[in-house]
């Protein structure tokens, strides 16, 4: 058992420097590439404005931090496709729940539930969000016992959900809009007030790092029990370094995007706070949807690595007639993987209702195309067995990346169909590639 | 049927098992038995039904008619999952493993070792992993890779690694050998050896007659679903077999 037992054939075809520190800190290449081309479509977009228009705006506290938000409501819903793509479904109607439950929560919170507890009262937006998830939980759980106990495909069944639950939400409130929603409730879809300021970000920025050193640490201490190979010193340092160095970096950026100027003179109105003559600098911070799904990204990975749960989803979609002779019961774990891809989506629901501060008909029209595009361009396999949560993260990064830069430079709506059409049948393609090369 | 008496109660016995697909009789009132220590070859053409028979024992499928008695004792099986409480391990001819995963975590696939907190020790599985690896084919090295990546033979030392591991007493055979060059066919055989002097029970489905010469006590030989009969291998010539599994007539009688 000694260094060389056991590297995969992909990583010995690479032995130029790059390839020897992906090797030895064990970096999934995949990972590499992803990022890079996020970096390069977000200095791309600042130089275009920077040469075209005068002015690059892409790559600033302010519009990054909107960049955050505006990933939060596609990034969660992406965490749950992963695993429905991974056991060779497919989940049309994410979008149409959405819709379905952010009008149920709509109703909830603004037509029921104050003839109860009163306006503004501290319970509602908690009876609400509960309310919100456990109706997308039972739309999933739902349209996966069809799936797995009717034999239809779940293709057709979430055709069926993507129609049934836009006319569903549609009904419900015969097409109105409700709002504006709870004021707690609203917290949680950003805004100056929907995030954590900078000391709670430098707070969530140290237990991440520290979580960081631990996680180096009590592999290495694993490993070394077992005497499995290890990585060298210098590895895990430089990995360590990297990962908290990217985490306060993030720190030191949402902090360096203020409040506007109305909101801080209003807050300070209503604290009694003079404002000085130069302004007040109040931080952002991280955004409360930011933090949504920062938690949903670290739990579903543990889900996905950590338990069987997880082992099962990846076992299912690398041959589902193994995982039944193993003893596995495939059928109920469809049941459960479309359940948890309606809790998410109920989540999301709430994060992005509350942004909007209102429940519209049209809430999260197309999102189904995106949060698969963002599963796909994260590197999950259509053919099943493939996929990881952090790659869909940065996929649905990478969608909003291209949709707001897009917008900053000013192409029209055509134009952006057009090419985010053309970045995810390319992002399949090279996936394609580097997996053939890979074997 | 047996040819010979034998006073221990047998560990495997399907009696009268019959299952159909869309009227088609896949297995048509079959019984056959297995006891301790001993190989039952299973033979006849594709199609004859001997896979079907098996996976009814292996919980694959669910007989139509018939028992299932291991140790005497009537035994339900409706799932994999059941088969496995009767220590009963099948190496199918497929293999039945996940591509995607590696070597370690098809081998406990169903049955993952985990932390105290229900957590996947993967370390641990490993280590198990490397273990029995070291012991059945010390040549094996790729333990972090997944499977899809591996040769023929590795892939099936992982499966036969899969039912070795977990003590089983009844062992189920598919082939084993199809996908092998000489020098793992003969590794697999020293393992049935082996594993028969340890007091199992194998049922070995295979095609090569001189395997079923070399490797079986006992032959049961099926024809379009029927059972033809069973032989002691040691009172027969290889040609008496192969006019069971051509012809479907028992030796002695006129072809």
């Amino acid at each position: 058992m000694t260094q060389t037992t056991s590297h995969p054939s992909a990583a010995s075809a690479e032995s130029g420097p790059i390839g020897r520190f992906l090797k030895a800190t064990e970096i999934d290449t995949r990972l590499v590439g992803m990022v890079g081309a996020l970096v390069a479509i977000w200095v791309g977009f600042h130089l275009y404005g920077l040469i075209v228009n005068g002015t690059g705006v892409f790559l600033t506290p302010r519009n990054l931090w909107n960049l955050s938000v505006q990933t939060a409501s596609i990034g969660i819903m992406a965490c749950g496709m992963v695993l429905v793509i991974i056991t060779r479904h497919i989940d049309l109607s994410v979008g149409s729940v959405l819709g379905f439950t952010a009008m149920v929560m709509g109703i909830t919170q603004v037509w029921i539930l104050p003839q109860w507890l009163g306006l503004g009262h501290p319970l509602i937006w908690l009876i609400t969000g509960v309310v919100g998830i456990a109706v997308g939980t039972a739309i999933g759980a739902f349209h996966g016992w069809l799936v797995a106990y009717r034999g239809i495909p779940a293709f057709i069944v979430t055709l069926g959900g993507l129609l049934v639950w836009r006319g569903a939400a549609f009904l419900l409130a015969r097409g109105e809009t409700i709002s504006p929603v709870d004021a707690h409730f609203a917290l949680i879809g950003g805004g100056p007030y929907g995030s954590i300021g900078a000391i709670g970000s430098w707070v969530v920025g140290l237990i991440v790092c520290a979580a960081i050193v631990w996680l180096l640490v009590a592999g290495r201490r694993q490993r070394k029990k077992f005497e499995f190979p290890l990585r060298p010193m210098w590895a895990e340092y430089t990995l360590g370094i990297v990962g908290c160095a990217v985490m306060i970096g993030a720190v030191l950026l949402v902090n360096a995007y203020p409040w506007p100027r109305g909101i801080v003179s209003q807050y300070a109105a209503a604290q009694g706070i003079e404002v000085p003559e130069g302004g007040l600098f109040i931080s952002h911070g991280f955004a409360i949807p930011v933090l949504v799904l920062a938690c949903v990204g670290v739990v579903m990975t543990f889900i996905m690595t950590r338990t069987r749960f997880g082992r099962y989803v990846l076992a299912i979609g690398g041959n589902p007639d193994a995982a039944e002779l193993a003893g596995i019961d495939t059928r109920w774990m469809t049941v459960k993987i479309f359940a948890l891809m309606g809790f998410l989506t109920g989540l999301s629901a709430i994060v992005a209702s509350a942004r909007l501060n209102s429940a519209t008909n049209s809430l999260g029209q197309l999102d189904e195309l995106y949060v698969i595009a963002a599963a796909v361009i994260g590197g999950t396999s259509l053919a099943g067995g493939v996929g990881t949560i952090y790659g869909a993260i940065i996929g649905a990064l990478v969608m909003q990346s291209l949709k707001t830069g897009m917008v900053l430079i000013g192409f029209d709506a055509a134009m952006q169909d057009i090419v985010v059409g053309v970045v995810l049948v390319l992002a399949v393609y090279v996936d394609k590639l580097y997996r053939s090369r890979a074997k | 049927m047996t040819t010979t008496e034998k006073p221990r109660t047998p560990l495997v016995e399907m009696r009268d098992i019959s299952i159909a697909f869309g009227g088609i009789k896949a297995v048509d009132h079959v019984t056959i038995d297995l006891y301790p220590g001993e190989v039952v070859g299973l033979l006849g053409h594709n199609g004859a039904g001997k896979s079907t028979l098996i996976k009814c024992l292996s919980g694959a499928y669910q007989a139509d008619g018939g028992d299932i008695f291991i140790d005497g004792k009537k035994a339900t099986i409706t799932n994999p999952r059941d088969a496995r409480h009767y220590n009963i391990e099948t190496i199918y001819q497929t293999l039945a493993l996940a591509d995607n995963l590696d070597a370690a975590s098809n081998l406990f696939l169903g049955r993952e070792l985990v932390t105290a907190a229900g957590l996947v020790d993967d370390v641990r599985m490993e280590a198990e992993t490397r273990k029995i690896m070291g012991r059945l084919n010390p040549n094996f090295r790729k333990f972090n890779v997944p499977v899809s990546a591996l040769s023929g033979g590795q892939r099936q030392s992982v499966a036969i690694a899969r039912a070795v591991y977990f003590n089983a007493r009844i062992l189920i055979m598919d082939e084993p050998t199809a996908a092998l060059g000489p020098h793992e066919t003969q590794m697999v055989a020293e393992l049935i050896e082996e594993l028969k002097a340890q007091g199992l029970g194998i049922f070995l489905i295979e095609h090569d007659i001189h395997n079923v010469m070399k490797l079986c006590d006992r032959a049961s030989v099926m024809k379009n679903g029927q059972l033809v009969g069973t032989v002691n291998v040691k009172d027969v010539t290889d040609e008496d077999i192969l006019g069971m599994i051509i012809l479907g007539k028992k030796p002695g009688q006129a072809a």
